[in-house]
Parts: C-alpha cells; sequence; structure tokens
C-alpha cells in the first residue's frame, strides 16, 4: 500500500517543483493515479476539468478529495434519502452537508451535535487513534459556533477474551479519557460491546455536543473577496499523510500493522487553547467564516470554505508554519496535523484576531486571501510554493464534484436460511435453578457486565451541568450558558445506541431499531427527543451484499425518523470495515438528542425507595431471535430481530415525558440487551437497593425474562400516584404491568415463586469481568 | 461585605468555572484571577482550581508555578492569605513548595472518578471550620496523578501537627501514602486536596452537597479575622 | 553538539507503578532475567554557545525535576558523531 510519498519517490516525477506551467507543458507525463486510488475514468475526468494534466499537488488534492472518506462517493445516491424524509422543522439551523447539524431549542440558544467515527487509525494505534477522534468532532462542534460541553463515545471491539482486544480496548479507553478528560468536556454515557464480527476492525464512534447563542451560529463560507484566510492552531507537520486515502478507502490484509506513519498524534491541552480563543473571536464577532481541518486537512478546508461560498482563492502555502522543515507542498496540503481552524477574517479584523489567539497562546498565521470568482462562475483555488503556481483548480471540482458510484447492490443469499434459523426454538432454561443461573451468567458476560473499569476513566463531571450519565440510560446536561446558577433548568439528554446483530439479520429493522432504542433512551428520562445523528459502520462498498445492507439501512432510519417526526441532523459513514473477505456485522449507531423544559425533573435509573410500585411498560413478546440471551448462551445469531413498533415509542415517550413533569415516576430503565432481567439486576445494582417482583400468572418466565421486545420501561412509582399513573398509561394506550415492589429487606431480586439472587452474587458476577479481563 | 474569592485559570484549568460556582452558591463573589497577571485584586482567599494547567507537560503544576500570578500568591499565602488548591491546585501548591510532598501517578495507572468517602480531620484549617472532627463526606475524586507521596519524617510531622486535614475512608482511589486525600500548612491558611468539593455544592449534579462546607468555611473564617489580606 | 542531556529519575524509595507494570509485561516478550524496570525521562536542552552545564543543573533542580521525589544527572551530550553521520532516531 503506497502512500503519496512513496508513489512520488517511485516515479520520480518530483525532482523539479511541478508547477502548473510545467504541468500545461509535459502533458505525457506517468503520474501514479492508479497507487493513489483513482479510476482510468475519474483521471481522465480530472484532465478534463483543469483543461490539462494535474501537477502532483492538484492530483494528491483530488486523489484525497475523491476518495471514498471525503466524497462518500458510494453513499451519496443512498445518504439522499435522509434529505429527500427528514421532517421539516424551522428549528434546523444547519443540516446534513455542514459540519455538525444545530437545533435551536429556545428562543436565544441552539444545540448542535454530531456522531463520528475514527475506526482505522483506532486500531492500527488505538490512544492516539481514539483520542484524536474526540479531537476531530470537537473541533466540528466548534466549527459552528458552539462551545463543546460533553462528549460520548460508542465502542465495539471483538470476542473480550482475545489478546488482540487485550491491546486494542485499553489503548482505546485511555485515549478517550486522556483527549476529553484534559479538554475539560465530561463523557456523559456511550456504549461498549464486545462481537468476534468486530475483531480486526474495531469501532469507535464519538460524540460531541455543544451549546451556543443562536446569533453566534458560524459557517464555513469564505466570502468576502479580499478577505483573510488564516490558520490557527497546531504546526503542521507529516502526521496522517495519506491517511485518509490510505487508511480508510481500503481494507485491512490479516495481520497488517504497517500503517503506523499515517496515524496522528493530538494535543488535547492544544485544543483546549483553540477552544478559548475561538470562543473568544466569535464573540467579539471576529470571523466570516471557520472550518476545522480534519480527515484531508488543509486540502479539504481550503477548497470546502471556498466552494461553499462560491469564490476562489489564493494560498501562500510557504506562510503554513511547519513542524518540519523539509515537506513538500502535496505534503503540506495533505497533512493531517491535528487542532487546526482555519479561518476567513475580514481584513480589518486581522490584527484582533492575532491578539487573541496570542493571548492564548495559539499559532495564527495569514496564509492566503478570498478570490473573486470568474466569469464562468465559482473561483479558483491558486496554491503558490516556493513562488511558484502548484494548485490552479475550480475548489467546486475538489469538493462537490466528486464521484458518485452507484455500486452494485444484492441481497446475500443466506437471507432466508438465516431467518428460519430462529433462536426460539433453541434449548431453553426451564426449572427455576436454570433460570437463575442464566441471570448470573448473563449479568457477567461481557456485554452485559458493569462498565465501570471503563467509564470510571471518564471525567463525567467537568463543567459542573451533569445532571445523569452512564450508567444511566441518557446522559442529561443542563444547559448553563451564563456560568451562572439558576439562569435556566433546560436540560438536554443524549444517547447513542446501535445493534450490529440486528442489524445483521435485517438491515432496515436493525437500523430502525438502533434508533428506536436510542429514542426511547431519551424519554425515559423524561425528555424530549428532537433530533438524531448517524454513524455508519459499514464493511466494503465494493461488495453487493454490504451495499445492499447500507441501502436498507438507510431507508430504515430514514423512514423510521420521518416517523417519529425527528430529522438527521448529520452524521458519517464508514466504510471498509472489512478483514478480507468478511465484513463487520452492519453497524448504523444512532445518537438522538432530547430536551428537558425543566432538567430538575429528569428521571434516573435505579431502585432507590422502599415501597416504589415497580411497573413494566409496553408488551412482551416471545421475541428471542438476535438476543443478547442467543449470543451469549448459544452463540446463536439468527431468526428476525424483534417487531419495531414505533408508535408504541413515541406513546411511552409521551407517558415518560408527562409522568416525569409531575413526579408520578421515581426511577425508569429502558428494556434492551438482555430483557427484563438484565434492567431488574441493573437496576438493584445501581443504588444496592433490592426488589421482589412476581410476573404475571399468564407469562412465560423464560420469555418475560429475556425476551428483547420493544418499546419497553421498568419504571418506578412512588407509593400513591399509581392511580394517576395508570390512567396516564391508559390515555397514551400504552400497556402497563405491575411487577412489584422496590424492597431493600429483598436483598437483591427475588422473582416471586421462582428465585431470589443476593445484591452480594449479582455484584460479583456483575462487576468482576471486565477488571478480570483487562487489569 | 461580601467576601470576594479569587479563582486562578491558567492555560488549560478546568474547573475554574465550577469553583466560581461554588463560591456564588456559597455566598461569597468569584474573582476571576489571570495567570499572566501578578495582581491579586484585592481578593480575601484564592482557589487554585483542577484541571490540566499546560497539559500537564512535564509534571501536574510544573510550569504553572512559575506563572506571574503565583509570585504574588505565593508571598500572600506566607503572610497569611487562604488559598485552597484542588486536584491540580494542590499540585501547583506542592511544586511551589508552600506544600510539603508531591502528586505523582495513580498507582494501578489508570485516571480514577469516583464518589469517595473522606474524613475530616482537621476542622481549625481556614476551609474546614464547618465540619466536624471525624466528620465523613462524600466528594468526587477524578484524577490520573493523584497519588501524595512524602518521606516518612514528613508524614509523621503531618500526622502529629495534624495537617492531614482530610483523608480517604472506604478506599485509596490512587495509593497515596497514608490515604491522605489533603493536607494543610502549619498556619493553616493553605489547604491542597485531591478530591473536588465545587463538584459536590448541587443535588442535581453532585453526589451529596458536602463541599459547600469548604467554601462556607472560609467565608466564615474570613468573618472572623483581618479582611485585606490579599492586596495586590 | 551544543546539547547537554538531563536525566530524571525517580527517588529509589518512590513507587513506580509503570516501571513494575513494564516489568511484569517482560516475560510475556520471552525474557525472564530482569529483575526490575525503573521508568525516568531524559530531557536534551540545546545551548545556542557553549553548553553550560551549572546552568543546566540550575534548571533541572528549578523544573526539569522534583527534588522532593526525583534526582536528576545532568552530562554533556558526546554522542556528536552520530548525529553528524545523518542517523537519525525514529521520528
Amino acid at each position: 500500500m503506497t502512500g503519496i510519498h512513496e508513489a512520488d519517490r517511485a516515479e520520480n516525477t518530483f525532482d523539479e517543483l511541478d508547477t502548473v506551467d510545467v504541468a500545461s507543458k509535459t502533458p505525457d507525463e506517468h503520474q501514479p493515479y492508479a497507487e493513489l486510488g483513482l479510476r482510468d475514468d475519474e483521471y481522465a475526468k480530472i484532465r478534463d476539468i483543469l483543461g490539462r494534466r494535474p501537477t502532483g499537488s492538484e492530483l494528491a488534492m483530488y486523489s484525497i478529495m475523491w476518495s471514498e472518506h471525503c466524497s462518500y462517493k458510494s453513499s451519496k445516491v443512498h445518504l439522499k434519502k435522509f434529505s429527500e424524509k427528514n421532517p421539516r422543522t424551522d428549528r434546523m439551523l444547519a443540516g446534513i452537508g455542514e459540519n455538525a447539524g444545530v437545533v435551536q431549542i429556545t428562543d436565544d440558544l441552539a444545540v448542535t451535535f454530531k456522531v463520528e467515527s475514527h475506526n482505522h487509525p483506532s486500531y492500527v494505534e488505538p490512544h492516539q487513534g481514539a483520542a484524536t477522534g474526540v479531537g476531530g468532532i470537537v473541533r466540528d462542534i466548534l466549527a459552528m459556533g458552539a462551545r463543546p460541553v460533553a462528549v460520548m463515545d460508542a465502542l465495539r471491539f471483538g470476542d473480550a477474551e482475545h489478546p488482540d482486544t487485550k491491546r486494542v480496548l485499553p489503548g482505546v479507553v485511555s485515549g478517550i479519557s486522556f483527549y476529553g478528560n484534559c479538554l475539560g468536556l465530561p463523557n456523559i454515557g456511550g456504549e461498549v460491546v464486545f462481537d468476534p464480527s468486530y475483531q480486526g476492525n474495531p469501532l469507535v464512534n464519538a460524540l460531541s455536543v455543544g451549546v451556543l447563542p443562536v446569533t453566534r451560529l458560524q459557517n464555513k463560507n469564505a466570502s468576502g473577496v479580499g478577505n483573510v484566510v488564516v490558520l490557527l492552531g497546531q504546526k503542521t507537520g507529516k502526521d496522517g499523510i495519506g491517511g485518509v486515502s490510505v487508511l480508510a478507502s481500503a481494507t485491512f490484509e490479516d495481520g497488517d500493522t504497517d500503517n503506523r506513519p499515517s496515524v496522528q498524534v493530538g494535543d488535547p491541552f492544544i485544543e483546549k487553547l483553540l477552544i478559548e480563543s475561538c470562543l473568544e473571536m466569535y464573540d467579539a464577532e471576529l470571523v466570516v467564516g471557520i472550518q476545522d481541518l480534519g480527515g484531508a486537512g488543509l486540502t479539504c478546508a481550503l477548497s470546502e470554505t471556498a466552494a461553499a461560498a462560491g469564490m476562489g482563492m489564493y494560498v501562500d502555502l510557504d506562510r503554513v508554519p511547519l513542524r518540519e522543515a523539509s515537506m513538500e507542498a502535496h505534503e503540506v496540503l495533505a497533512s493531517e496535523s491535528q487542532e487546526r481552524m482555519l479561518l476567513i477574517v475580514a481584513p480589518e479584523k486581522l490584527d484582533d484576531v492575532l491578539a487573541v489567539a496570542a493571548k492564548w497562546g495559539v499559532l495564527a498565521t495569514a496564509i492566503g486571501q478570498v478570490t473573486a470568482p470568474t466569469s464562468e462562475g465559482g473561483g479558483r483555488l491558486i496554491i503558490n510554493w516556493h513562488g511558484q503556481t502548484v494548485v490552479d483548480c475550480p475548489p467546486g471540482s475538489l469538493a462537490d464534484d466528486g464521484p458518485i458510484y452507484n455500486r452494485p447492490m444484492k441481497e446475500p443469499n443466506d437471507r432466508a436460511l438465516i431467518a428460519a434459523d430462529r433462536a426460539e426454538t433453541l434449548p431453553r432454561p426451564s426449572t427455576d435453578d436454570e433460570l437463575r443461573a442464566t441471570v448470573l451468567r448473563m449479568a457477567g458476560s461481557p456485554n452485559l457486565a458493569d462498565k465501570t473499569w471503563i467509564t470510571e476513566q471518564y471525567d463525567n463531571m467537568v463543567g459542573g451541568n451533569t445532571a445523569l450519565s452512564m450508567p444511566d440510560d441518557a446522559g442529561v446536561l443542563r444547559l448553563d450558558n451564563s456560568g451562572t446558577v439558576g439562569s435556566g433548568p433546560i436540560g438536554i439528554a443524549l444517547s447513542t445506541d446501535g445493534n450490529g446483530r440486528f442489524t445483521r439479520l435485517d438491515p432496515y429493522t436493525g437500523a430502525q431499531l438502533a434508533l428506536a432504542e436510542a429514542y426511547r433512551n431519551v424519554a425515559v428520562t423524561g425528555a424530549t427527543p428532537i433530533a438524531a445523528s448517524d454513524c455508519l459502520n459499514f464493511g466494503s462498498p465494493e461488495d453487493p451484499h454490504v451495499m445492499w445492507q447500507f441501502a436498507q439501512a438507510v431507508e430504515g432510519l430514514a423512514e423510521g425518523c420521518a416517523q417519529l417526526n425527528i430529522p438527521i441532523t448529520g452524521g458519517n459513514v464508514s466504510f471498509y470495515n472489512q478483514t478480507g473477505m468478511t465484513a463487520i456485522h452492519p453497524t448504523p449507531v444512532v445518537a438522538v438528542l432530547g430536551v428537558l423544559d425543566d432538567v430538575r425533573r429528569r428521571v434516573p435509573m435505579g431502585f432507590t425507595n422502599d415501597g416504589d410500585v415497580i411497573v413494566l411498560l409496553g408488551e412482551t413478546y416471545a421475541e428471542l431471535s438476535g438476543s443478547e440471551w442467543a449470543w451469549s448462551q448459544h452463540a446463536h445469531l439468527g431468526g428476525i430481530p424483534p417487531a419495531v413498533d414505533l408508535a408504541g415509542e413515541q406513546a411511552l415517550a409521551a407517558v415518560m415525558k408527562r409522568a416525569a413533569e409531575v413526579e408520578h415516576v421515581s426511577a425508569a430503565h429502558d428494556l434492551s440487551d438482555g430483557g427484563l432481567a438484565q434492567a431488574l439486576v441493573e437496576s438493584v445494582l445501581r443504588n444496592r437497593v433490592g426488589a421482589r417482583i412476581k410476573l404475571p400468572d399468564h407469562a412465560d418466565p423464560f420469555v418475560w425474562l429475556f425476551a428483547e421486545s420493544t418499546a419497553r420501561a421498568l419504571v418506578c412509582i412512588p407509593r400513591g400516584h399509581e392511580k394517576a399513573f395508570g390512567a396516564l398509561c391508559e390515555e397514551h394506550d400504552v400497556p402497563w404491568t405491575p411487577l412489584g415492589i422496590v424492597d431493600s429487606s429483598a436483598g437483591g431480586i427475588e422473582v416471586v415463586d421462582h428465585f431470589a439472587i443476593s445484591t452480594a452474587e449479582l455484584a460479583e458476577a456483575s462487576e468482576g469481568t471486565l477488571p478480570g479481563l483487562f487489569g | 461585605m461580601t467576601a470576594r474569592i479569587g479563582v486562578v485559570t491558567f492555560p488549560g484549568s478546568l474547573d475554574d468555572r465550577d469553583a466560581q460556582r461554588a463560591i456564588r452558591l456559597a455566598g461569597a463573589q468569584p474573582i476571576a484571577l489571570w495567570h499572566g497577571d501578578t495582581a491579586l485584586r484585592g481578593v480575601d482567599a484564592v482557589i487554585l482550581p483542577g484541571g490540566f494547567s499546560y497539559g500537564d507537560y512535564l509534571r501536574g503544576g510544573a510550569i504553572a508555578r512559575f506563572a506571574p500570578v503565583m509570585e504574588t500568591l505565593v508571598d500572600a499565602a506566607k503572610g497569611g492569605l487562604p488559598v485552597l488548591g484542588i486536584c491540580n491546585g494542590f499540585q501547583i501548591l506542592c511544586e511551589s513548595h508552600l506544600l510539603p510532598g508531591a502528586l505523582t501517578r495513580n498507582a494501578h495507572l489508570h485516571f480514577r472518578r469516583r464518589s469517595q468517602r473522606l474524613r475530616v480531620e482537621n476542622t481549625t484549617s481556614a476551609f474546614t471550620g464547618h465540619f466536624d472532627a471525624g466528620q465523613e463526606i462524600v466528594i468526587p475524586v477524578k484524577n490520573g496523578e493523584g497519588r501524595f507521596v512524602a518521606d516518612e519524617r514528613t508524614l509523621d510531622a503531618l500526622e502529629a501537627e495534624g495537617r492531614v486535614v482530610v483523608r480517604y475512608v472506604d478506599g485509596n482511589p490512587s495509593g497515596a501514602m497514608r490515604d491522605i486525600a489533603g493536607i494543610s500548612n502549619a498556619a493553616g491558611n493553605v489547604v491542597g486536596m485531591m478530591p473536588h468539593p465545587e463538584h459536590a455544592v448541587e443535588a442535581l449534579t453532585g453526589p451529596s452537597v458536602d463541599g459547600l462546607g469548604l467554601f462556607t468555611s472560609v467565608i466564615a473564617h474570613l468573618g472572623q479575622t483581618a479582611v485585606g489580606a490579599g492586596s495586590s | 553538539m551544543a546539547r547537554v542531556l538531563v536525566d530524571v529519575m525517580l527517588k529509589p524509595e518512590i513507587l513506580d507503578p509503570q516501571g513494575e507494570a513494564v516489568a511484569n509485561a517482560l516475560p510475556r516478550l520471552g525474557v525472564n532475567g530482569i529483575t526490575s524496570v525503573r521508568i525516568g525521562k531524559r530531557i536534551e536542552l540545546e545551548f545556542e554557545g557553549e553548553p553550560d552545564l551549572d546552568q543546566a543543573r540550575a534548571v533541572a533542580d528549578a523544573l526539569l525535576a522534583n527534588p522532593v521525589i526525583e534526582t536528576f544527572t545532568v552530562y554533556v551530550d558526546d554522542t556528536a558523531e552520530a548525529a553528524e553521520t545523518g542517523e537519525e532516531s525514529p521520528a
């Protein structure tokens, strides 16, 4: 696998500077476009656009911008569905295509959030890969004009016992901890999933959320002829050169660890200074446009900002502060050095910008200016190096006119067979002893086990506004933009969820189930879901089966959002999560954002008060296919996933919202992986308070304990509120089943007439697993 | 007159805003102090907040200790100004030699965040007058370098002189020697502690409101002593 | 080369959990004869003119090391040859 630099040396085309002039005079010069990932027809198109062969720098820029990671060439045709089906709302101030979606939540305030992947780098260098993943998504939030206020992480690893998981997991967690904690961003939730499907392709999906006054919304338009282009932040070095086109648009061969040089190294301290200086510039209205430098570095930032405004740009690349003296133009353009932002600044404001940067100790350098569009429309991106022009192209051709592929799709042939192989017919625990043993075994299985070993490495409270965080179902933050107490009790709630097993069984349904789970997790805190962001993790788009899964998942997600009336505000696609011929389970991860009118009414998880009535909301069906029971007890994945019931989720959400407002509910927990049994285990362990449960007479104990039917929650109703709560449920057509009472004298979980498990046993099973595996 | 309590912001300070909130909730006026200014703006007490000043480069607090504001602060502290160093602030106080010992990497090598039970053992310091001797409180700890170390002689002296202000009970989150969570200087006006009282001041967001006591204590302490010791 | 090197190590009586973790990892590499590992820092000071060891020592004492828990040694970098032949340590 060659990066740009090696290809240069191999072809010996860069002994002299390859300028526009030289390129126009040497049309037949052989160029290594194939090694850079460009097809014959794409190379021909570039020549056509430019009217000559591209220079080496231009070739590098096109290969980067037209790579899968930057151009979304395989996903664009499908992602259109989000824009087409998104519910219309005038609260969306910025949507798909911007650095992050922005949703207005009060007259004055807006919230921006997004979830993004950094999968491949995290496999290569777990600590730095995960750390820079956090850094990248935080800069996207900052670029919208917001103060980042929290992060979340959705992590998927291979088998918990596998030696490589022991290499990857601790590094990923320490990387997220290192970067997020140092930035001062509380980590308020996420997920950790173990499945062999992710062994060679761990998934690290990072979310950030920020708050901004509506008047401070920023954009990435390089508008205003003569405006200055300023590079802010770290010096530019050789980090991640070719990372974008080399790593993200190619799969790993088994045992391949040679991609080390391409991994970026992060410095959260500089990013903290970047945040403070940018916010100060926003407040002083010093900036016309801003873009963060992420994948594809300067190449992407320059072309996107110019193209977004329909303008041109002139850049003197020699002005870019370099960490290494001997860098070539295309290396400067491709560098993925972290912690950098591109600002567009009116000339009269430049001194102020430089002063703010100096105050915070952040490097700021004017590197160019915005130029007028040509008579044909759009501008030219002209970049000089060592006094000569090495790039002269239309920025729109880089940013917007990338190839669009309509990749072949084919439903996998084994679908019918897999669907027929239902988990409902697998041998089940039938005696009380077997049921009891199964609850304990599952509670200790890696996916369900207590995650404190991981989450206590995260600061979840910096900023002093975290009202709920792991292990609650959603992270809840008080919005406190003025630094004073009591300035407004509004809260936001966030959850990230996905289920690779369900999606493997049926991608359309699986995507909707991920959405439903995130929606439900937000709803059980009493919040109203208002928006969603997606991170779509799939195998190779060159595999028609994967493409079919992708198209189905996007369709399911788009239609689900339309039904639930919450728009997708932005997201991310990660393809090529594949080792050799084996793709990961298709894994759409969905983040849902909700709002609480009064954050003090938020509903936590966990049994608390003796005498509270425990009620199960929703219907339970014999749905075991794709479940944690089937997988952890039988290593089985087959059948069809649980039915989606979006109307049921909405009704449940309405009940929870109202119940929270009038305090009919003291605690609530959504049911998902591991079903009712796991919800009970977690509710007891939270505060070490037990419960006495009696399953309905008609209930099959196995089904009731382990089925993963949707639209369900376990709630605690304070004594005296049962009737009112019941009426509320009837009003919204939400089935409700009283199950028992919170009772610390139970000493744990007692399922009457079946079995009892002490808190100590539950704790030992649940809390020993991760420390035992990872130290 | 409302007490004025300064909170220093270094590049990389993170819990400065939280310290300001705690001061406000306790009934005093927070005053933002900038690391680059020597002026203390006439505050009556100073908080050195938690965070990663200078990215924790070299050692936590090693570089912050040379900030311009510290020149003035060290003199003022020696002159009796109440100073509370929280987490990174504690590290800065040790690096400045206003307090003995040092903070090193947690023995288990991980960043650890948990609600921690502490015993308040010294109630004569400027920041602990509102507690009862032996009172147990719950305050969050969150750090990667919180292990307090000192030589045996120093540790024995701290114990003998009653200068261990707060001690970990029900588990030691870092391996700190003698389970020491916080100490004071001999005069009792300078206190350094690893746990974060500013994160235990509101029921909505904290595991308790036990942290408020550290802030109300210093306000009461100021009410009983001469005001204006921290003039610039 | 006008370079002075400063090695900073934790005092012997200070617990070094990082060093211990590394020592415990060695058997996994098949190495069994190493009884102790302690980890410190190496700092490189590039002087404009002639290297000033006294100044370097003062800097080490004031900033580079924490004398409460660390000791340091200061010495002139005499690996000038290696530098001139262009051998680089990994970036």
